[in-house]
């Protein structure tokens, strides 16, 4: 051992300062905390997004197509409720959908091009595994956050009749990790190409909240449209919640439909997620 | 204090160890061990492996051959282990640019599992290291290059880490800047830190490292202390001499024979000697009158340029 100088009395030595076991096991978590720690900086960003976007949607389409609607149909909607309680399971599934979708892809974009921010976490005991996983916690964090806003917006608007609708939370949010799983997979894949967010924007996100049984039951469109909303996690959770919520007469089969295509896509999404990642970040 | 199986204080041991990309290698076969307490510098031009051979050693890029070992385990099946008792100071920096210094040490202390409270006190004690304690609640963005850079290593001590790799440390600042990060590795090497350098500035090399090796093409050229490689490599005194790019090449055959080694370059004619001042008086004896005339010591540079070649690389 060398001599050791004034100021490093305090200096044992990573060996004995830190706890391996405890830093491999807890990485993902870790990974999660930053991610919180910067969201914290815009959490009344967060929070304005959050309360605003429904209001909007409940003024626009809510009252003012629901009461269209409403008045066509006797003061009620499709599936004999009323529309704004139609409404309600997609508008909550679109929104856990919308704030997962941007905690994956901004921070992964940050990450591993901005401002490479991940390879700095890589340098530590944490892997690119624990960093999917990490980021995929924040997202459902996050997309829990915005959905339970979003439900308490509609419940003043009077838009649930009974306690169940508590469910539709549940099953937006496990639309907004599915989705998430598959958006962060697919950054991983295209993070190198240059409109990548610009145009899943525009060609994914659009597309599946207009296709996706989200203002009328996917019944009301063409045959040749409705695929849209077949492959469409957000149908499969607005369909789901509209069962759990009111009741919604579905065949029991279509039911676990549901429930399993969205559990399978995410899982698989994610595991490829995690391949992309490590193979991006171990050259 | 030691915990390598091996019972010695060999903190890296690599044979062989190669790296390939598709049809491009890398590393190609080297073989080296890092003691403890060591300061060991990889010294080549761009391209040369040594980033590569960095990473290998953060275990964040897998070894295509040879065998790998960091504190006593393989680079392949311990990676976070081993990463989790290193500190690793990246060529490019990336800090967050959106936390404040204190914020970028405290979350980076998180990446190891420490606690609140260890960190806490382990901030203070490196932003007075780093010399950032004026700027602990300053956003990244607003810190120098200097001020980043230190910044970076003051993160990659924050698990008081065996071995510090630093790639690159001083590229891009200025000379103060640089002269007082030296004095910071320097203090680090009294403490005992193992530290591993890669640099192409030699003057770097000379300052902080106990032993280095010239890589080039993905093999070691050369390897052995600062000193001991120009005495191997290199004569002990160079004269550089200027006649005028025309007469250069012409004046070189007639002294030739002073100079152990000739190098004749578009603008000047290198001679290595043993005796600078005797060797330039002759050559003037000869009634050769150069237009300017320089004696020094040889140097690192010298070495370098001799193993790696003049032409450029990038």
């Amino acid at each position: 051992m060398t001599v050791v100088s004034e100021q490093s009395r305090t200096w044992q030595g990573a060996l004995k300062v830190v706890d391996s076991q405890r830093a491999i096991r807890f990485g993902w978590w870790y990974v999660a905390e930053y991610r919180l720690r910067n969201l914290m900086k815009w959490i009344s960003a967060v929070i304005a997004f959050g309360i605003g976007n429904p209001v909007l949607y409940l003024a626009s389409i809510g009252f003012g197509v629901g009461s269209l609607v409403n008045h066509h149909g006797n003061g009620l909607g499709p599936d004999g409720v009323p529309y704004l309680t139609f409404l309600a399971p997609a508008l909550l599934a679109t929104a856990a959908i919308q704030s997962t979708f941007e905690e994956v892809t901004f921070p992964t974009m940050h990450g591993l091009k901005w401002e490479n921010v991940y390879y700095a976490m890589t340098a530590t005991a944490v892997t690119p595994n624990q960093i999917a996983t990490g980021v995929m916690v924040v997202a459902f964090l996050r997309g829990l956050f915005t959905t339970i806003i979003y439900w308490v917006v509609l419940a003043i608007a009077g838009a649930f009749h009974s306690p169940t609708a508590l469910l539709a939370i549940p099953a937006g949010m496990i639309a907004g990790v599915s989705f998430a799983a598959v958006m962060l997979a697919l950054t991983l894949r295209f993070i190198d190409s240059q409109n990548f967010l610009a145009s899943i924007g525009r060609f994914v996100i659009t597309p599946l909240f207009m296709f996706s049984g989200t203002f009328f039951p996917l019944s009301a469109i063409p045959i040749w449209l409705r695929w849209i909303g077949w492959i469409s996690p957000l149908w499969h959770a607005t369909d789901l919640g509209r069962v759990l919520m009111y009741g919604r007469a579905v065949p029991g089969w279509l039911v676990a439909t549901h429930a399993i295509y969205l559990v399978v896509l995410g899982a698989v999404a994610f595991i490829i997620a995690q391949r992309q990642i490590t193979k991006k970040m171990t050259k | 204090m030691n915990e390598t199986p091996t019972g010695t204080d060999a903190m890296i041991v690599a044979t062989g160890l190669r790296k390939t990309y598709d049809d491009f290698t890398a590393v190609d076969g080297i073989d080296f061990t890092v003691t403890r307490g060591e300061s060991f510098g990889l010294l080549g031009p761009n391209g040369a492996g040594k980033s590569t051979t960095m990473r290998m050693i953060a275990c964040t890029s897998q070894r295509t051959g040879g065998t790998l070992e960091i504190l006593g385990r393989d680079t392949d099946h311990h990676g976070p282990w081993i990463r989790a008792h290193l500190g690793v100071v990246p060529q490019q920096d990336n800090l967050d640019r959106e936390l404040t210094v204190t914020e970028n040490l405290y979350i980076y202390g998180r990446y190891f599992g420490l606690g609140k409270k260890f960190i806490n006190a382990k901030v203070e004690e490196l932003l007075e290291f780093a010399q950032l304690t004026e700027k602990r609640d300053a956003k990244v963005d607003s810190l120098s290059g200097g001020m980043k850079r230190r910044l970076t290593i003051a993160r990659a001590l924050i698990n008081e880490p065996e071995i510090l790799m630093l790639d690159e440390p001083t590229t891009g600042l200025d000379p103060q800047a640089r002269h007082i990060l030296w004095d910071r590795l320097f203090r680090l090497k009294e403490m005992g830190v193992t530290l591993i350098i890669t640099t192409h500035y030699m003057d770097e090399a000379e300052q902080l490292c106990d032993r280095l090796v010239v890589m080039d093409k993905g093999k070691f050229m050369a390897e052995g202390t600062p000193a001991g490689l120009i005495q191997q490599h290199c004569s002990r005194e160079v004269i550089e001499v200027r006649f005028g790019s025309e007469r250069n090449a012409e004046v070189a055959d007639q002294i030739r024979d002073l100079a152990v080694r000739l190098e004749i370059l578009p603008d000047r004619i290198l001679m290595y000697t043993d005796d600078g001042e005797r060797d330039l008086a002759r050559m003037v004896e000869r009634g050769l009158h150069p237009i300017t005339s320089l004696v020094r010591r040889s140097s690192l540079e010298d070495v370098f340029l001799r193993l790696t070649g003049r032409s450029l690389v990038d």
